[in-house]
């Protein structure tokens, strides 16, 4: 069950109404590494884990990335909030305006809308960490690129710190790459078998785990 | 709403987000007994500061976490957006 806390994981702060800048911090709500992303792709990945710290990890990194969306709405809507009409007419912001209003809806910065296709689940705990691993260094890249884009102090104190958010979860997640490879390996270690065996084993070693730790 | 309750918010939103980090440390680190002491002594703080507020303002979380004055106070209180 998920419960709703009523504040923000950092203050958002917005110094300027430039929707101009909402229509690029939109990448991250609606983007291919995007916050909205990254929260379903954890929480989607949470069941077959064969550790159950790993089960813990992508639970809470997948709340947390539930609430970096929330912030990265925050700015986009503080961003268009009360911006008049005159200045969203001539700016990048329209065409999202022409359907959406002042709503902060996800889509990227070039417009294309939200898709599930943008994150994946395989069942398999090592592929999966490496997607997860990536998909963190491909947030930063973004965030560095927003940085760079904006001249509005306030959002980029928010984007620095989801920026380093990214640079943790990149951390922790590599911390369960080696423990779940060291789990899975010991124990294929422990059974002689062949290959087409050992891809069953895995299989079988998150089948155990399944039960053990239901 | 007052440059107090602002205060007030941001006082616990800054032990959140250092539970939060310490959350995280222990999911891959759960052996380490200094990071579970930290994360105690932070706990200690932020339930303080968490009884505060909801004496203060109502409550803090949804579906039970916290008691409210008549009238139901949740739907008055500010949203992170609105501040």
């Amino acid at each position: 069950m998920f419960l709703y806390q009523k504040t923000l994981e950092f203050p958002i702060r917005v110094d300027s109404t430039n929707p101009a800048l909402a229509e690029l911090i939109l990448e991250q709500l609606g983007g291919a590494d995007g916050e909205m992303a990254a929260g379903m792709r954890y929480l989607t990945q949470r069941y077959y884990m064969p550790l159950p710290e790993a089960r813990a990890l992508l639970t809470d990194i997948g709340t947390e990335e539930l609430s970096h969306w929330e912030m990265i709405a925050t700015i986009v809507w503080k961003l268009v909030e009360h911006a008049p009409i005159e200045k969203i007419k001539n700016s990048p912001y329209a065409a999202h305006f022409a359907d959406h209003g002042r709503n902060p809806f996800p889509h990227n910065a070039a417009g294309m809308p939200f898709t599930a296709t943008y994150f994946n689940a395989k069942s398999d705990p090592i592929a999966d960490l490496h997607e997860d691993m990536a998909a963190e260094q491909k947030a930063r890249a973004t965030y560095e690129h927003l940085i760079q884009l904006s001249d509005d102090h306030g959002v980029n104190q928010a984007l620095s710190f989801l920026r380093e958010r990214e640079i943790v979860h990149f951390q922790r997640f590599g911390e369960m790459l080696d423990k779940v490879q060291d789990y899975m390996y010991s124990n294929r270690h422990k059974r002689n078998r062949n290959n087409r065996e050992n891809l069953i084993m895995d299989h079988d070693i998150i089948m155990d785990n399944n039960s053990r730790y239901r | 709403m007052t440059n107090r309750y602002n205060d007030d918010l941001e006082k616990l939103m800054a032990l959140q987000f250092a539970i939060v980090e310490l959350n995280l440390f222990l999911d891959t680190h759960p052996d380490s007994e200094q990071a579970l002491q930290d994360y105690h002594k932070l706990l200690e703080q932020f339930e303080a500061a968490k009884k505060m507020y909801i004496e203060k303002y109502g409550p803090l979380v949804n579906f039970g976490y916290g008691k409210s004055r008549f009238p139901w106070q949740w739907v008055n209180e500010p949203w992170p957006w609105d501040m």
